[in-house]
């Protein structure tokens, strides 16, 4: 089958592998349909997250057909010829964390957890195509995937839905929704988003659906500012403010936003001298992520307020704010998203036309342009939000 | 170090070949090489090394670095940090770590006994976690130096381990005390290769959460033991353990133990399918499948 690999930092192709089989008794083998790539595959693409290794094949966002299930698979459960979407998360659905809903902690999903558990303590579930620390899974930017705990993780999906209103549900669409979710929004609340990338985009029309009066969204890019205004949110471009944590101030009565959401992750981005100090430590392998949106999240948030955290971080940063964070009597929550928590609900969401998340996609293409597209996503060329890979697209078909 | 976090996989080797035979090929080749990402494959190796080392400083009973320890961390971060400057200035950094490094780790150790305890909170009964253990033929499944353990009788049982190289390791073991569904003792009996004491306890938690599981296994060197043998089950004992029994945890809660092992991939360097034949958390089985670091560029590892 053809499959995106990580062959390097920067360097991302597609290459013929053999096809995925059934490993343990309950995986299942997925035809993919659809497969995107995610702000996240950006930070492995630059290299700022440890333990891939060449020729892994990436991708967590995909969607598509049951073409085999391994012996322990109940029929009632999953059967040759659903069709179904994958969440990024694996989880087994019986441990300690499974049974309290935690289930991007899954316990028992990832094979190398002791990777990471050096750096964090504990390690998080499985991931499908993110690095060898978490669990080394083949990904689903390819043309099949296996899948671990095929019982528990896939969503089953109704036949007559286009793809591409569902295969969000994957992961982006929750991760927004999951954010809002952690922000402990309450009715008559103001929101604040850093980020107007596609998760970001579903933070901001969740945090609506959770009861927020406001939204306020910062990024630099217009074309993202556009959309997050379609949402309903009010925009800051952070270039062509002074100083985003005065300008929240200025417009919410000088009390602060009430929650703040951090979709940026690592990989901020930023005007200042801070910047290039955070630049250039990440670079030396000093400091693992570059943690400003989260920084401007602690400054600018109400006393007693929430910050959220969707974004992802991979180790240790500098200078987080923590008299800020202690002095104001903040709370925070983050972590990978608990898929199975929000799929069949925001599921039905889908169904019943609440909402359509076809919205974030800029790009649908074959996915030989896989490797291109990853350079397009990262320097937000072409007014690029989401990319959507067809993997039996005429010009790849199964080799 | 740790901070740094590029750790990858292979403690084996270090087990086999010794940490400063690595360290100095390693240090070699980061010179020499002007190939980027190979030389950060193998800065990654070296820093596993010194991990390792750290870990096992940290759990040694002083509590405290040892002067050859310190060497050989200090002498590695050196080295690394003077490979990622890519200039002369590095080189002659990362020539002057590694020396450091070099004398820090050809000191001599010391071996003791090897003894290693810890718990798992697994959810299941006590009854369910106690049955399935007092069937000594099921530890195989999931304690990796285990290769086989044949029950003779009801208090008697033949074990098979596998040592370095693959080469067997055997005892016979009797059980000394148990308590149904609370606890089991065994140790080996006289003419075994190796001395072996172990001891599980189940314990039920409170508001369901399961089953506590306690494990303590000491091994110590029977007359007659290599030293490569004796120093073989004292490298990363806790470790093993607890790869072990998060191993049990997995068949308890899902029936099945989680892996990549036979996935596709798209085209490995050497070096990197040389590091996934040597992950620890492998079986070290006689049939390991060499040709999949020599000939298994493409396919399946
Ligand atoms: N928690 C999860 O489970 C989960 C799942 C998916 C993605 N994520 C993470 O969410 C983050 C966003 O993902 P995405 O797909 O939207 O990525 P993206 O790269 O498309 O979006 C990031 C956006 O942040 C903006 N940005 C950069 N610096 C900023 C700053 N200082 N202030 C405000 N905006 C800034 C960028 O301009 C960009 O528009 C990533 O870190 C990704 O890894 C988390
Ligand atoms: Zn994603
Ligand atoms: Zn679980």
């Amino acid at each position: 089958m053809k499959a995106v690999c990580y062959m390097g930092v920067e360097k991302m192709t597609v290459e013929t592998v053999p096809d995925p089989t059934i490993l343990n008794p309950r995986d299942a083998v997925v035809k993919i349909t659809s497969t995107c790539i995610c702000g996240s595959d950006l930070h492995l693409y630059n290299g700022l997250i440890p333990t891939m290794e060449q020729g892994d094949i990436m991708g967590h966002e995909f969607m598509g057909e049951v073409v085999e299930v391994g012996p322990a698979i109940k029929p009632d459960r999953l059967k040759v010829g659903d069709r179904v979407v994958v969440p990024f998360t694996i989880a087994c659905g019986n441990c300690f964390f499974c049974k309290r809903q935690l289930w991007s902690c899954c316990n028992n999903s990832n094979p190398n957890y002791w990777i990471a558990e050096e750096m964090m303590g504990y390690s998080p579930s499985g991931l499908f195509g993110y690095t060898h620390m978490m669990g080394g899974y083949a990904g689903g930017q390819a043309q099949y995937a296996r899948v671990p705990f095929a019982d528990v993780g896939p969503l089953k999906v109704p036949e007559g839905i286009p793809d591409e209103k569902l295969v969000f549900l994957s992961d982006i669409y929750p991760t927004g929704y999951f954010g809002a979710v952690n922000a402990d929004i309450e009715p008559g609340d103001t929101v604040a988003v850093w980020g107007c990338g596609p998760v970001a985009q579903f933070s901001i029309r969740s945090a609506f659906m959770l009861g927020a009066e406001r939204v306020i969204a910062i990024d630099r890019f217009d074309y993202r500012l556009r959309m997050a205004e379609e949402g309903g949110a009010e925009i800051i471009n952070y270039e062509e403010v002074d100083d985003v944590v005065q300008t929240l101030k200025d417009m919410t009565g000088n009390i602060g936003p009430d929650r703040c959401i951090d979709a940026v992750g690592m990989e901020a981005h930023d005007c200042g001298l801070m910047y290039m100090i955070d630049r250039a430590k990440q670079m030396a392998r000093i400091e693992t992520d570059r943690p400003i949106a989260l920084r401007q999240a602690i400054q600018a948030c109400r006393k007693g307020g929430t910050v959220s955290v969707p974004g992802v971080y991979a180790g240790f940063d500098d200078k987080i704010p923590m008299g800020a964070f202690m002095n104001k009597g903040l709370a925070m929550k983050a972590g990978q998203t608990h898929m199975m928590r929000f799929m069949k609900p925001l599921l039905d969401k889908v169904e019943s036309g609440e909402i359509d998340p076809s919205f974030v996609i800029s790009h649908r293409v074959p996915i030989d342009r896989a490797p291109e597209m990853y350079k397009i996503f990262r320097d937000k060329q072409e007014n690029c939000t989401k990319v959507v890979l067809d993997p039996w697209a005429a010009g790849a078909m199964a080799a | 170090m740790v901070c740094l976090g590029l750790s990858s996989g292979p403690d084996l080797l270090t087990v086999f070949i010794g940490g400063r035979l690595q360290l100095s090929a390693g240090i070699a080749v980061c010179v020499t090489a002007s190939d980027r990402l190979f030389q950060q494959k193998v800065v990654r190796h070296m820093v596993e090394i010194a991990r390792i080392h750290i870990r096992d400083a940290g759990r040694s009973k002083s509590r405290s670095l040892s002067g050859q320890r310190w060497a050989l961390i200090g002498g590695s971060a050196l080295a690394i940090y003077g490979i990622t400057r890519r200039s002369s200035l590095g080189v002659a950094l990362a020539a002057s770590g590694g020396a450091i490094a070099l004398l820090g780790s050809t000191q001599k150790q010391r071996s003791r006994p090897a003894s290693a305890w810890t718990s798992l909170l697994v959810n299941c009964s006590p009854l369910e976690a106690y049955r399935f253990w007092r069937d000594f033929e099921n530890l195989p499944r999931f304690m990796n130096r285990l290769h086989a353990v044949t029950v003779l009788d009801d208090r008697h049982s033949r074990w098979i381990a596998l040592g370095p190289m693959g080469r067997p390791i055997r005892w016979d073991a009797e059980i000394t005390d148990e308590r149904e569904n609370e606890s089991i003792a065994w140790r080996s009996l006289p003419g075994s290769d190796v001395l072996v004491d172990g001891r599980v306890e189940f314990r039920e938690t409170p508001a369901g959460r399961g089953t506590l599981i306690s494990a303590r296994l000491e091994f110590r060197r029977a007359p007659g033991m290599s030293r490569a043998m004796a120093k073989f089950l004292n490298k990363g004992a806790h470790f093993a353990m607890r790869q072990d029994l998060r191993r049990l945890e997995a068949l308890m809660e899902t029936g099945e133990i989680p892996t990549t092992e036979g996935q596709p991939h798209g085209p490995r360097d050497v070096i990197t399918a040389f590091m996934r034949f040597a992950d620890p958390t492998r079986p070290i089985r006689p049939d390991s499948r060499l040709k999949d670091v020599f000939e298994g560029r493409r396919g399946i590892a």
